[in-house]
């Protein structure tokens, strides 16, 4: 399920325009006044006082600048230190989502109730479908025994007066692999074992007690300190994010520091060249099904929690991979920074060499409005190399098979299945299709519901950006296998 | 009767600080003020950047003449709705 953006997400926001500015200002000198500064005390707080309010904002600002709330070792470590903690590092902290002990509300546990809705009726279809006996009549309303009921659901299904509703805990639910669960204080921890970085839980959370490390300030530190040359790699799903052109865009990156800035739709365009090749290799050896692999949140699910579909993972490499190649081909001194909407590529990167940093939408976004830079007032300037149709439309669900489609041609039977959002149901679909079959033999699988347009790390409306990606898909040359990417 | 006036600023800093959720009126408007509202998208109306008191109050959105600070899409309906209704009474 999407999850609109909401009070928690643009606290976000704020808390990394903070953050930036702060950096800009007297590199987080003063930066323990940003709690403060967003929760003065003439306002009503949004938790019990505003000083909790301002310790749950300290740690959100901790994450803002890279450190990891649940490693802190004093509580009195001032956000001052933390921020030249973020200026001196040379290695990258290792990403991680983790849960901010004190927002966590410890939502009850998840569970059915009976609401007064309950008429006590004389068919009792509740009582009769539970398989656990767990219901009983008490007073003329059904009654639910938290011992023996097992949560299924069925009293739910089956209630003729929709009387019996879910509890659900927000993050618990939204997380497609277990990954989040309670410990014996109610409190929710992440197993990072199991954890496939897709940010569901994060953006579900209604407590903002979710939190991931930013490298933004890192970014900001090669941009303003360094006479590193810097290479901002952005996402095909960047089109429709920012006000404003993509030419305006490319200015306005510049004006913020960076040297060069190119399309990850390019690397794209080799992804579909060769997820294409790779198709037609597989049907001659007779594959009964192959998936893409460009997403890293579905890349790591399929490794560590669906083992049944890796054999017919696409070996293919990903757009950023083959982005970033091309760049430190072109730069080898060149320090690269991938710009998309997903949390995930922050793990890809780590296993990559070519990947420098990964920031997010909303990231350079908040950089943005700290250096006051108003993208559609920036001027125009050219990406360093353009871009096909195909490439450009990875970011929308659809968008990858159909891209691959184009170039398989008639070369092979191709049938492709999408599979939009890796939910619950999905994985299970997906070890079904890898164990029992499926009629299609191409799935193109996304984490994010409607695909990259919609990832965590988005700042526009995702129906919104859609159309913008479909306009410029449009403007777009044809790709043909034979096509030398990357050579304009 | 006339339209409500929804402005929109569409620059950098309000997009970014959520006005970008508030296009959600030209998708899916909530049905009793769907037709009674008339949208626009505005470039940066310079109050982002014109703030003294240090503190950046965006997403800044004006329905009719009447300007929205720290705009929410439900503020925006809410303000929408109490127009209207004022008008009906
Ligand atoms: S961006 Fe809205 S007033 Fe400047």
């Amino acid at each position: 399920m999407l999850v609109p953006k909401n009070n928690a997400s643009f606290m976000r926001t704020k808390i990394l325009i903070k953050i930036a500015e702060s950096f800009f200002a007297d590199r987080f000198a003063n930066a323990d006044r940003i709690p403060l500064e967003l929760r003065p005390k003439e306002m009503n707080p949004s938790r019990c006082c505003i000083y909790k309010d301002r310790a749950v904002l300290k740690y959100r600002c901790m994450a803002g600048m890279g450190a990891c709330p649940e490693e802190e070792t004093d509580e009195l470590k001032t956000l001052k230190s933390y921020g030249e903690d973020a200026l001196s590092r040379e290695e990258l902290p290792k990403s991680k989502l983790s849960v901010i002990d004190i927002a966590c509300s410890a939502c009850i546990k998840a569970q059915y109730m009976v609401s007064n809705a309950c008429r006590g009726c004389f068919a009792q279809p509740c009582r009769l479908n539970c398989p656990k006996e767990a219901i009983t009549m008490i007073n003329g309303r059904a009654h639910i025994d938290p011992e023996k009921c097992v949560n299924c659901g069925r009293c739910h299904d089956v209630c003729p007066y929709h009387s019996i509703i879910k509890v659900p805990v927000p993050c618990e639910e939204a997380c497609p692999v277990g990954a989040i669960t309670k410990d014996e204080f109610g409190k929710e921890h992440i197993d990072t074992e199991k954890c496939i970085s897709c940010g569901k839980c994060l953006a579900s959370c209604p407590f903002g007690a979710i939190v991931e490390r930013s490298q933004m300030v890192d970014v900001l530190k090669q941009l303003h300190e360094t006479e590193n040359k810097v290479v901002a790699m952005l996402a095909p799903a960047v089109i429709g994010q920012f006000p404003g052109n993509p030419k305006n865009l490319v200015a306005a990156l510049k004006k913020a520091g960076f040297d060069e800035v190119i399309e990850v739709a390019v690397g794209a365009d080799i992804t579909t060249q060769k997820e294409a090749a790779e198709f037609i290799e597989r049907q001659e050896k007779g594959a009964k099904l192959m998936t893409t692999s460009c997403c890293p949140a579905y890349y790591r699910a399929a490794k560590v929690h669906i083992p049944e579909i890796q054999p017919f993972v696409s070996d293919t490499h990903t757009p950023m991979y083959y982005t970033a190649e091309l760049v430190k081909k072109d730069t080898p001194n060149c320090k690269t920074v991938f710009i998309g909407p997903c949390l995930a590529k922050r793990v890809e990167a780590e296993y990559d060499p070519n990947v420098d940093y990964v920031l997010t939408f909303e990231e350079v976004g908040a950089m943005f409005v700290a250096a006051q830079i108003n993208v559609e007032e920036s001027g125009e300037e050219e990406f360093s190399k353009i871009s096909c149709a195909q490439g450009r439309q990875f970011p929308i669900s659809g968008g990858v098979a159909g891209a691959v489609q184009a170039l398989v041609g008639n070369k092979a039977d191709y049938r492709p299945e999408k599979i939009d959002g890796l939910s619950k149901e999905n994985i299970k679909l997906l070890k079904r299709y890898a164990t029992k079959g499926c009629e299609n033999n191409m799935l193109e699988v996304m984490c994010c519901e409607g695909g990259c347009v919609s990832g965590p790390g988005c700042v526009a409306l995702p129906a919104k950006a859609t159309r913008a990606v479909q306009n410029y898909v449009a403007t777009g040359e044809q790709l043909t296998p034979e096509t030398k990417v990357g050579e304009k | 009767m006339e339209k409500v006036k929804i402005k929109i600023c569409s620059g950098t800093s309000c997009f970014v600080m959520g006005a970008a959720a508030i296009q959600a009126l030209e998708f899916t408007p909530p049905e009793d003020i769907a037709d009674k509202i008339e949208i626009v998208e505005v470039r940066c109306m310079n109050l982002c950047h014109n703030v003294n008191d240090k503190h950046n109050h965006g997403p800044f959105v004006y329905v009719n003449d009447e300007l929205i600070e720290e705009a929410t899409l439900e503020k925006v309906i809410n303000k929408v709705r109490s127009i209207l209704n004022s008008c009906n009474a």
